[in-house]
């Protein structure tokens, strides 16, 4: 087994699959309030990401086992999928929210405790290594169903290996 | 329950006989969201699946009566009589007209030196525990399986404050949704492929684990290496629960990709014994969203058999819920059970084109 084919059979996305999921470059270094990727390469049925995508920006299905497509001219960054999608597969990365060196992530959370705004969190990879610190902008809850999603801001380097937060506290 | 909702819709009367202390059946422990369509609830949680098919059914009032704690003993095929015992004194007869075997499934075990060490769990122990009785198992968990249920059990733990030290998976990939992996691998817990249990550390409980590579062989191969946990939990598949349906004389058949001895059932979810049906877990191990739709598809049957049913209602209702169920077979995680159900489905006992 290659080392990408044991990232990708244990449910790591590896880094030569990045670019396929990643939205349009231009489009995204100029979208306000980010814009989605939908990290679901696997053909299971499910489709709530588009039932629960307000712009018709995740496309619908024609199959129900298919890949989530996406129209980024329709995306607003608006992170309701983050929330919905039961595999936690959707993340949203807004390019334009720090200058040069910082972005900001949308992250789905069902962990606790909760991080507070304005805390200090350390940011994992998408094999749970931490690869920097980040910082909470703001927790929304936007379905009232208890999934989360985390507004941190992070590098911008680290955009595309950051896949979720972990609160540290000393007791 | 599904199937209970669906006959009772129609007029049918019901009786539910389950052996646990109330219904849901594995529901009641899935804190995490359903996949699937809207139809199948997908994106609610499996408790609140559970509570929303409870409403449905006292919706249809003294039409559908519930026995909990109450376990279906025998079927007697002379005269088609079960037997249910109630609590551990009442014992009693009933004569149905028509029965669904709903029995869902019983986990497997796999063998190794001091797997009788408490601490060692089956993954349905482990969130009967956590998410029915609000009680953390222990501290540190070694997960044998990564199979959905392995997956989604090692997430809820992650949830309850539990450690995971690890997944050991005997197969090159993951068995469960690639999703699911990612959830638990992204906060940090390893998924070692080409791994399995070898033994069991403890004098009276689980104080560790040895764990080792396989060869494709199943052979142990390279390094032992020792794992710290206080836990070893058990994910690594289920058998459908079937003793009813051998008691009723169903034609059976031994399915590998359906995880064991299922019967041989027409397109209504009906076996050779025709007062009797199958669906969920019972009729083959499949994802929770299926068991339902077959379960409305036996119900339907069952309704449609008893004459509350027209007979073009009951044809197009039926082709809608084998889209669905179609449809949710689709995928590539269910090549298997489309491999599966291939060889168990019959041409119609009957039932359906009279």
């Amino acid at each position: 087994m290659s080392k990408s084919e044991g990232l990708y059979n244990s449910g790591v996305l590896p880094p030569e699959m990045y670019e396929k999921h990643e939205p349009p470059k231009e489009l995204w270094e100029s979208k306000k309030n980010g814009l989605v990727f939908v990290e679901c390469p696997q053909r299971i049925p499910c489709n709530p990401c588009h039932t629960g995508c307000p712009t018709g920006a995740i496309k619908e299905f024609a199959d129900i086992n298919d890949t989530p497509q996406i129209d980024y001219e329709k995306c607003t960054g608006c992170a309701m999928c983050v929330a919905k999608c039961p595999g936690l597969a959707c993340f949203v990365a807004d390019l334009t929210y720090g200058g040069d060196e910082e972005a900001l992530l949308k992250l789905p959370y069902e962990m606790l405790p909760l991080p507070n705004e304005g805390e200090e969190v350390e940011c994992l990879n998408r094999e749970g290594k931490v690869v920097s610190k980040g910082k909470v902008l703001k927790v929304v809850e936007p379905w009232k169903d208890k999934t989360k999603v985390v507004h941190v801001v992070v590098p911008k380097s680290f955009v595309m290996e950051i896949r979720a937060i972990r609160v540290v506290r000393s007791r | 329950m599904s199937a209970a909702a669906e006959a009772a819709f129609f007029g049918a009367k019901v009786m539910i006989v389950d052996s646990d202390l109330r219904l849901g059946g594995q529901l009641i422990k899935q804190t995490h969201k359903f996949f699937g369509s809207a139809f199948e609830r997908a994106g609610t949680r499996g408790f609140v699946i559970s509570d929303m098919l409870l409403d449905e059914l006292k919706g249809y009032g003294d039409r559908v009566e519930t026995y909990t704690n109450c376990t279906a003993l025998g079927y007697y095929k002379d005269d088609g009589v079960v037997s249910c015992m109630e609590g551990e004194e009442n014992y009693f007869k009933v004569l149905p007209k028509k029965i669904l075997v709903a029995t869902g499934a019983q986990e497997r075990l796999i063998p190794f030196p001091n797997n009788d060490l408490p601490g060692v769990y089956g993954a349905g122990a482990v969130q009967t525990l956590m998410n029915v009785y609000g009680v953390v198992p222990g501290k540190r968990i070694l997960m044998v399986g990564a199979g959905n249920i392995g997956l989604i059990v090692s997430y809820q733990l992650l949830q309850a404050g539990v450690e995971v030290a690890a997944i050991v998976e005997a197969m090159p990939r993951i068995g469960g949704y690639w999703v699911h992996a990612a959830k638990v691998r992204r906060l940090g817990v390893p998924i070692l492929l080409e791994h399995s249990i070898k033994e069991a550390l403890g004098k009276d409980v689980v104080e560790g684990a040895i764990i080792q590579q396989i060869s494709p062989g199943c052979g142990f191969i390279g390094e032992e290496i020792h794992v710290d946990c206080d836990v070893i939990c058990m994910a690594v598949g289920l058998n459908p629960t079937c003793e009813l349906l051998w008691q009723a004389g169903c034609e059976m058949k031994y399915i590998p990709q359906l995880c064991g001895h299922v019967a041989i059932r027409d397109r209504s979810m009906r076996t050779t014994n025709p007062n009797v049906w199958v669906a969920g877990d019972a009729a083959g191990i499949e994802e929770a969203s299926s068991a339902m739709v077959e379960g409305r598809i036996a119900g339907l049957s069952m309704a449609h058999e008893l004459g509350y049913v027209e007979d073009k209602e009951y044809r197009e209702k039926s082709a809608l819920y084998w889209e669905r169920l179609n449809a949710l077979r689709n995928g590539e995680a269910s090549a298997k059970i489309r491999e599966g159900i291939a060889q168990v489905l019959m041409e119609s006992s009957g039932g359906m084109e009279r």
